[in-house]
């Protein structure tokens, strides 16, 4: 007997995870309904360890039962699925770009912010320093554009929005502003948090410093 | 000024012994597309390089009109678009997915894990060689029976794993253990590759990327 989760759609997820409220952002964006099942990471549930064995990780999309793991495979499956509201282009070379600058996301923002909060004691100078490279990166990307897409918010913007949540965490371990490094980038993510399927799939940026407080202590690195 | 090489037509700047320069050259061997073949000096990169990847400042960049395209899977689908014979992904979302993610699993782990393979020692590197024979029995168990990762049709897997079996024997060799023993599946998947055009042209011979491997580790002093 099919259950719930073997029909339809559902997503596997951690709160708090960019990952996923990348694919909770671009299903919003879809206007599509789906069954929302959060994660205990420290205790995984069957489904989740069944629906994606190799890694073991969310976010993890389920439809029709048949699993779909790695958030920006999930994005472009969504995308590919519902024609309305494209996020990626129509042109392939446009489409590479895209793709790319989404791997550049996935390469190094996460990395280069675990550096930045979860060193013991003051973040060093070279993670700060890595951060503000990167950033001004993707900020050059953006130019003068409303979003990376151009007009219409893409899936650059629905790789990187997730992270905007987690520049006030960046701001403080680092001890810089992003804003003043950054402005086009901070006006960009305020345009986006105006969206409805980025302001109901996002925490705000205190919750998710919270986190990373409780984070730190668990590992020790207050 | 830019040669009519930059200006039209494809190029491809690469490193000859690159597993992700040869994706792209098996990519366009399929399609059947001619191409300018640019070799990298990777420590003393061309301006061209430079200007065409400034984020990364990597091979393999496929320069198409003039305008490059980065990252070897950004590339091979790229390609796969643009020439829409012989396609390379399939056409069903749920099945482009899954090739997708187990190309990206081969991104992830078989370099890295190579890498440890052949820099490092002692329990690091037991640690190494049973990663690699964990990872290439999970690509075992997705290949399963079939001809390729794409089923009866060479397809994306297929392309972005390729290149990684001439790297097989140094493997092997660097961690003490017989692929062939522990995967013989995916062996005998590797020698049907090998039996492809598009593959055997691309893709340089097993001793010769043992003897690269061999220099770099004389360089990193790890003899």
């Amino acid at each position: 007997m099919a259950t719930a989760a073997e029909d339809g759609m559902v997503l596997l997820d951690f709160w708090v995870s960019p990952f996923g409220q990348r694919c909770r952002i671009a299903l919003a964006e879809k206007g599509v309904d789906y069954e929302y099942k959060e994660e205990n990471l420290s205790d995984k549930s069957p489904l989740l360890l069944k629906m994606n064995p190799i890694h073991k990780k969310i976010p993890v999309l389920i439809h029709h039962g048949k699993p779909i793991c790695e958030s920006l495979i999930i994005v472009q499956y969504i995308d590919e699925i519902w024609s309305n509201n494209p996020l990626l282009p129509s042109d392939p070379y446009e489409r590479a770009k895209a793709r790319f600058w989404a791997d550049f996301v996935d390469k190094k923002v996460y990395e280069c912010g675990t550096r930045l909060w979860k060193l013991k004691g003051e973040a060093r100078e070279e993670d700060r320093k890595d951060m503000i490279k990167i950033l001004k990166l993707l900020e050059g990307e953006l130019g003068d554009k409303k979003y990376s897409g151009g007009e219409t918010f893409g899936f650059v913007d629905v790789a990187l929005v997730p992270f905007t949540t987690w520049f006030h965490t960046y701001e403080i371990c680092g001890n810089f502003s992003i804003e003043k490094e950054c402005p086009k980038l901070v006006a960009w993510a305020k345009r986006c948090m105006e969206r409805e399927s980025v302001s109901k799939s996002l925490h705000d940026s205190h919750k998710v410093h919270e986190f990373v407080g409780y984070l730190k202590r668990l590992f020790g690195l207050e």
